[in-house]
């Protein structure tokens, strides 16, 4: 089993009332360093067996038809890679 | 004419649509998000709520519904179509109407009478109306911004597709203060506000809305 991720994002010139939200309580809380955030999506797809260039192809497909809207949204579609502790724990089960 | 109103899961304002296109003089025939059979209507109305529960995006999984096959394919054609609110954010989600609707700007859930501008009159939604009529119309949405590049906006307002304008308080961000807008040819209507809730004197601000009722009785769109 493998994992794609598709990362959504408001086009940078569409407002995000949402960002906004959380941008306006860091101060509160005394984080101040930060000075925009924008809030997207993430999704997490699992695949049955190896991740090729059609799998990939459709996952685009999916990406551009159901997950976002081209209209306000930007997409990025990536394989996850194993984290450590994923491998650390499959191997502990083997 | 007969109207279908359109039943999604979480629709909320299909029972009041039927009404008022009932007092409006026509026909109203119950149609459901499962079934891609239009019964043979004249025109198609989908409702307010939160079809599907709003997820992912409003409108975007109702877009996929059986139903819609047939409602865009009709649109096509040039069968009436009239979404308000949510309906509105599903004819942009299945590209009938462009643009798309976001969370309001100040962020919080509006629920007013609203002030319009008519500026378009030669739709079978509309044409009840004089040019410029100003009305008051039941306006509450949490996502209700319109937004589109301006290259959309340029061409919206060059070719008279905005259907409705704000008047006095822009109550959720839309650019341009547009509340409605239409496809090319008229057919497809997109309104935020929402005409079925100010049809009766006994409920709502009053009466302005029922010409988005009665028009389809008075004019068959040709």
């Amino acid at each position: 089993m493998a994992r794609v991720v598709v990362d959504v994002m408001p086009k940078p010139e569409i407002l995000d009332p949402q960002g906004k939200a959380v941008l306006g309580a860091l101060p509160r809380l005394g984080f101040d360093l930060v000075t925009d955030v924008r809030q997207g999506k993430r999704f997490e797809l699992q695949v049955d067996g190896e991740i090729t260039a059609e799998v990939l192809a459709e996952i685009e497909q999916v990406a551009e038809t159901l997950l976002s809207n081209p209209v306000i949204e930007d997409f990025e579609v990536h394989v996850e890679e194993h984290s450590v502790a994923e491998v650390a724990h499959e191997a502990g089960r083997a | 004419m007969k109207v279908g109103v359109v039943t999604f899961p979480g629709s909320l304002d299909d029972v009041d649509a039927r009404r008022a296109v009932t007092i409006g003089g026509n026909e109203a025939v119950a149609l459901w998000h499962g079934d891609d059979d239009l019964k043979g209507v004249d025109a198609v109305v989908l409702p307010g709520g939160f079809s599907y529960g709003d997820y992912l995006r409003c409108g975007a999984i109702s877009r996929f519904a059986p139903v819609m096959t047939s409602v865009v394919e009709a649109a096509g054609k040039g069968l009436p179509v009239l979404g308000i609110c949510n309906g509105f954010q599903i004819l942009c989600e299945s590209h009938l109407l462009p643009g798309a609707l976001i969370r309001n700007d100040h962020r919080k859930f509006v629920c007013r009478d609203q002030r319009l501008r008519i500026e378009r009159v030669d739709t079978p939604w509309t044409s009840a109306y004089a040019e410029g009529a100003e009305v008051t119309i039941v306006l509450k949405n949490g996502e209700g911004g319109f937004v589109a590049d301006e290259a959309t906006l340029d061409l919206l307002e060059g070719e008279g597709r905005v259907v409705a304008r704000y008047l006095d308080d822009n109550p959720n961000g839309s650019l341009r203060d547009i509340a409605g807008i239409s496809n090319e040819r008229g057919n497809v209507v997109g309104l935020m506000p929402h005409p079925e809730h100010a049809v009766e004197d006994l409920t709502g601000p009053g009466t302005d809305g029922l010409g988005f009722f009665t028009s389809l009785a008075s004019k068959v769109f040709s």
